[in-house]
Order: C-alpha cells, then sequence, then structure tokens
C-alpha cells in the first residue's frame, strides 16, 4: 500500500516536472528572447514617423541651423531660449574639454584654445531628440505635451499650466519657458512645414547637408540609409529615452 | 519683461563653465522650495498628533488638537506656493479635471484633495462636533454664525452620538497615519522620479522627504504650543515638551542616517555626475548644505537633544533651549528643500557648468511673496484658535475642574 503511494508521489511528481519544463520549452519558442535596439516598438499603421539624423563629421558650425530656427519660429531673440543650437567642443591636449555655445552658435564660433593646445575639436548641433519614449510627456500633468502618431514631440499651447516640470525632466536641456507667453516651448521639427512637404527650417539651409530628415518607417528614406552606412549613437542612451536623433561620429565627451 | 532679460545677463555673466543655452534661467524658484517644505510641516504635524490619538502617548495630550489645527492651517495654503509659480495660474484647475496618469504632479493633486478632505478635515470635525454645538448655544454674532455652519446642522449630544465621534475619529486617524506618510513621500517621489537629474533621481527621496516632514512637522508644533502657551500667560506643559523633544530626538537621528546614506552611496559609487554633484556641494550649496542644513538644522540639535537624554538642565532653561532647537530645526530643514530644489537646478545637465541663482525680493515669485506664503498659515492657525480653542474643549474644562 505504502509502496503504491510513493510510487503514485514519484509519477505525479515527474509529471509535473515534465509539464513545466515542456512549458517554458513552448513559451520560448512562442515568443523568443530577442535583443532589442529600441526598448520601445515602432507604431504600427501606415503613417510616417518621423526622425533626424545628425552628421557631426560634416558639420562645420555656421550656426545657420540655429539663426533660421528663430527666424522661421516664434523664439525670442534672447539669448536664453533656443529650440536649436550648436556645441564647439575642443578637447585639449592636456585631456580637459572645453564646451562652448556663445548665442547658441548663432553667427559662427571663434576658436579661443591656440592651435598647439588643440587635440580635437568638433561641432554637435543639438535640439530636440523627439524621444519615443519621453520623459517630457510622461511627467506633463495635464497631457499638454504629447507625442503625434508621426513621431514629433509637441506642446498644446493653449492647454499647458507652465509648471516646468517637464523643462526639469528633459535631459537634453530643449525646453524652455517663454518669457512672454509664460508657457513652455520647444522644438516642433518645424510641424507646419514637415506636413507640407517641406524640410524642416534648420535642415533647409544646413550647407554642408550635416542633417538628415526622414521617415524611420520607410526603408528607403535618407535617414535609414544614413543609419544603415555610418555607426550611429544617441545622446544619454542610458537614461532610455529612446531619442529618434541619431549621430554620426558622436564622441564620448558629448553629453 | 526688459527687466527681466536684464537679469538673465547678469546670470549670463555669472555662469560657470558650460550649461544649455536654455539652463541660464532657473525656473523652479523658491515658491517652489516652500512647496514641499510646508507640505512636509503639515504631514509631519498630523503624525505628531496621531502618536497620542492612535499610539495612545498621553503625555502629548495638551499638543494634540493644535498640531492638528497647525497641520490645517498650513495644508490649506500647501498648493498656493506652486498655483502662484504657474506661468499660467487660471489652468491650474486642469490638474484636477484633465489629469495625465504618468505624471507624478497631476497625481499630487488627489492626494492632497484626499488628505485635506477626507482625513484632515473629517478628523476635526468629529473631534470638535460636541464642542461646536455646546459653544454654539453662547456664541453670538459672527462666532455663532461660523458655528452654525460648520456643525452642519448637527445637534445631537447624545451619548450614543459621542460614542461615533470618538470612534470614526480613531478610524480616520489611522487611516490618516498612511496618508500622511503617502502626502510626503509623494512630494518625494516628485523629485526622485527625474531620472535626468541626478541629484533628485534617488529611490531614497521620497523616504527622505517623509523623515525630514516628521522632524519639520515636530519642530513646528514644539515652537507653535510654546508661542501659543506664552500668548495665553500658561507655562507649557514640560513633560509634553520633553515627550516631543525625545522623539524629535529619534527622528532625527533616522533622517540624518537616511540622508548620510543617501550621499555615502553617491560617493562610492561615483558615477558620471559625481564630479559636478561634488563640485557642487562643495561650491554653491556649500554654506546652505553644510553650515545651514547639517550643522545648525541637524548636528547641533541631535548633539543637544542627545545630552538631555542623560542629563536635564532645570524647565526654565530646558524650555528655551526647546525653542532654539525648534527654530533651528525648522530652520535646517527649510534649506534642506533649498538644497534639494535650487541645488538640482544649478548644475547643468551637460554636467560641464553651473549656473547662478538671483532672485529678486519683489515679484511674482520673489522672497516676498515666499516670505507671505510662509506667514499666511500662521494668520490661519490664529484664526483656527480663535474659533475652535482646544483648551476651550470640554475635555480640557473637566480636566481644569
Amino acid at each position: 500500500m505504502k509502496r503504491n503511494e510513493e510510487k503514485s508521489n514519484r509519477r505525479t511528481f515527474l509529471k509535473t516536472g515534465v509539464a513545466i519544463a515542456g512549458g517554458v520549452v513552448a513559451a520560448t519558442l512562442v515568443k523568443p528572447f530577442t535583443g532589442v535596439v529600441l526598448a520601445t516598438e515602432k507604431p504600427s499603421g501606415d503613417h510616417p514617423w518621423y526622425g533626424i539624423g545628425i552628421d557631426i563629421e560634416k558639420c562645420i558650425g555656421c550656426g545657420n541651423c540655429a539663426s533660421a530656427c528663430k527666424m522661421e519660429n516664434p523664439v525670442p531673440a534672447e539669448p536664453f531660449y533656443f529650440r536649436n543650437w550648436v556645441e564647439q567642443y575642443t578637447v585639449k591636449n592636456d585631456g580637459t574639454v572645453k564646451v562652448e555655445s556663445p548665442n547658441g552658435g548663432i553667427g559662427g564660433f571663434k576658436q579661443t584654445i591656440p592651435d598647439e593646445e588643440i587635440f580635437k575639436s568638433f561641432f554637435v548641433p543639438k535640439m530636440c531628440n523627439h524621444c519615443a519614449k519621453s520623459p517630457c510627456s510622461q511627467v506633463c500633468p495635464v497631457g499638454a505635451t504629447f507625442e503625434t502618431p508621426d513621431g514629433v514631440n509637441l506642446i498644446d499651447k493653449s492647454y499647458c499650466i507652465g509648471c516646468g516640470y517637464c523643462i526639469q525632466a528633459c535631459p537634453y536641456g530643449c525646453r524652455y519657458m517663454h518669457p512672454t507667453e509664460k508657457v513652455v516651448d520647444k522644438c516642433t521639427l518645424c510641424y507646419h512645414r514637415i506636413k507640407k512637404g517641406l524640410l524642416p527650417a534648420c535642415f533647409e539651409v544646413c550647407p554642408t547637408n550635416a542633417r538628415i530628415f526622414g521617415d524611420l518607417n520607410d526603408p528607403g528614406s535618407d535617414l535609414v540609409l544614413f543609419i544603415k552606412d555610418h555607426s550611429c549613437r544617441f545622446l544619454k542612451p542610458h537614461l532610455n529615452t529612446v531619442p529618434k536623433l541619431y549621430y554620426n561620429a558622436l564622441e564620448e565627451e558629448v553629453r | 519683461m526688459e527687466h527681466h532679460f536684464q537679469r538673465l545677463y547678469e546670470v549670463l555673466t555669472q555662469v560657470q563653465g558650460y550649461i544649455y543655452p536654455n539652463e541660464v534661467e532657473l525656473y523652479w524658484s523658491v515658491l517652489i522650495v516652500l512647496y514641499p517644505y510646508i507640505t512636509g510641516l503639515v504631514a509631519g504635524a498630523f503624525i505628531l498628533a496621531s502618536l497620542e490619538r492612535v499610539f495612545n502617548v498621553k503625555v502629548l495630550k495638551p499638543t494634540y488638537h493644535l498640531a492638528l489645527l497647525t497641520a490645517l492651517a498650513f495644508l490649506l495654503i500647501a498648493v498656493m506656493p506652486l498655483v502662484s509659480h504657474l506661468g499660467k495660474p487660471l489652468r491650474a484647475f486642469e490638474i484636477m479635471m484633465t489629469p495625465n496618469p504618468t505624471s507624478a504632479m497631476a497625481i499630487f493633486g488627489f492626494i492632497y484633495l484626499w488628505y485635506l478632505m477626507v482625513v484632515l478635515l473629517l478628523e476635526i470635525w468629529f473631534d470638535y462636533r460636541r464642542d461646536m454645538i455646546l459653544w454654539l448655544q453662547t456664541a453670538k454674532g459672527f462666532k455663532r454664525f461660523l458655528y452654525q455652519v460648520l456643525t452642519l446642522g448637527s445637534r445631537d449630544l447624545s451619548p450614543k452620538a459621542l460614542r461615533f465621534d470618538d470612534k470614526a475619529g480613531y478610524i480616520i486617524t489611522i487611516i490618516g497615519i498612511p496618508s500622511a506618510f503617502l502626502l510626503h513621500g509623494y512630494v518625494g517621489f516628485i523629485f526622485g522620479s527625474i531620472k535626468a537629474n541626478p541629484w533628485w533621481s534617488s529611490v531614497l527621496m521620497p523616504v527622505i522627504f517623509l523623515f525630514s516632514a516628521m522632524v519639520s512637522g515636530i519642530a513646528l508644533v514644539m515652537m507653535v504650543y510654546m508661542v501659543v502657551s506664552k500668548i495665553r500667560k500658561i507655562t507649557s506643559d514640560i513633560n509634553a515638551l520633553d515627550t516631543i523633544a525625545k522623539f524629535l530626538f529619534y527622528i532625527l537621528i533616522m533622517d540624518f542616517a537616511l540622508e548620510a546614506l543617501d550621499q555615502v552611496h553617491r560617493i562610492y559609487e561615483a558615477e558620471e555626475s559625481f564630479d559636478i554633484l561634488h563640485l557642487l556641494v562643495n561650491g554653491k550649496l556649500f554654506m546652505s548644505m553644510f553650515i545651514f542644513q547639517i550643522f545648525l538644522g541637524t548636528l547641533v540639535p541631535l548633539a543637544t537633544l542627545a545630552v538631555f537624554q542623560f542629563y536635564k538642565p532645570v524647565e526654565k532653561i530646558r524650555r528655551t533651549i526647546y525653542f532654539i532647537i525648534s527654530v533651528l530645526v525648522l530652520f535646517g530643514i527649510f534649506f534642506m528643500r533649498w538644497n534639494v530644489v535650487i541645488g538640482g537646478q544649478l548644475f547643468s545637465k551637460s554636467f560641464y557648468g553651473f549656473t547662478a541663482y538671483k532672485n529678486q525680493f519683489i515679484g511674482a515669485e520673489g522672497y516676498l511673496m515666499a516670505w507671505f506664503w510662509f506667514l499666511v498659515p500662521f494668520a490661519i492657525l490664529a484664526f483656527l484658535l480663535w474659533l475652535l480653542p482646544p483648551w476651550k474643549k470640554h475635555e480640557e474644562l473637566e480636566a481644569q475642574e
């Protein structure tokens, strides 16, 4: 009698064990683990998903992009408000880094460090990264900041309460409080232009084509080809904001 | 506007290193320092009150109602610094009407209302219902009208009704303790959840905010109790003060330990942001952190209270020292909030430099406005003490007879 009980216990144990192991294998086959580059899924549907490419190797620091932005959009002229700007990085022979962006780069740059002290120097245009998991729209208390279905991060200015929480949440410093409108302002990727099939103002004026605008959903777009051909990186990838701004030749010093 | 730009140009000359161009202006000013400060005072005062009610610390009886009314006075204006700081204050109510569920700030509105409506107002109402009905019979004029409104038509003084008051008050206090924890822990989360800012982004932030809230709330009630006693020309109950001081001592130790843990953790891990934070703490925050917050606001009170555990000077000296300690603690916790809020915006998120904070005295976000919102609760408290004097409650009068 006792032997039988033991036998049946053993049988149940084996059965359960096999069932669990089989289940795990089956589940793995159904949804195999894949490493992800983007920790978010591209939205489905046949509309575009806009992104940006910036080729640092091509940027000459003319600052046309920054000034075109202020001309095209209602950005205050004072040097405290920018939807996009250019930074000049100079790595010295002693390893120290000097970063400058006088008036956001409008009017170009002057190198203040003597040539013989310079290890290397380059320009980095900055603008809203139009993150797929944007911390700014996560924290907006009223949902005034939102992402459009085509992947552009915008603000409904008639709804923004001006609390500034999104300014704190943006890791890239891309937002500011508009001094007269008293609401937050940021890059719209010239939404009014791209919806008409035009390029954003900063892309339009770039003399070296260092800026590439395109649709990440379109495998033949300039942007997708640019990302394919270059080893691109994001800014601050550890924050998992999933930017849609891809930099070619992004150096370690850039933050 | 010209004046505003002028000020920003001045700040621009004080920028050190490189900051993103949009970072010259520091958007969360002294009013946002005041907001977690005042919310913390509320939570702390309530927790002290609940000690008497739920944990039966009878010796705290003289401060029980005072603590509740203090919490209410501060809670009533707790969101005002926040609202008056908004670019569009008239749209503030949208936070309640169309909240974004992923926003910590949006959810705070509901926690605030829950705490005000369900916890504090209900508790005080049940606590004062009998007295308001009794006072109504003798009061005249405006005061009579107020009692009439506040009793909400209730006139039942039967033993059954009174038993219900007591029971309801007890249950609400039990709900109130986790609510108070939530209220202020949540304020910590508003800062602690900002991953872009390494000075804020810490899982310990809600806990640190909670303990510092308790410290400041206890100190506030201690101070208010002594001042009110002085005005009423009675001697404050030294046993109550000793007990409050003892709680202050324990919680101050925990608060200090938690903050130290947070800093030790940062220093040991020394992540990417460490260098800039190190410069921040030893530079722009040196005075407000090491001198105001840690030395004056924490170590001096802590050392004094530690000595009191072994050696107690005579009552008169003890009272004076308690008063000084409560003021020091209140001062220190204010600068703790300052170091979090202002400190977190002084360094650039590029980690390459600093901006400067240059506030005016007058103006929508000036120091005058901050003082105004800090002093209004005391006026409200004076009004509440006139309307609902704890020392005229029936149990107090019974005790005196």
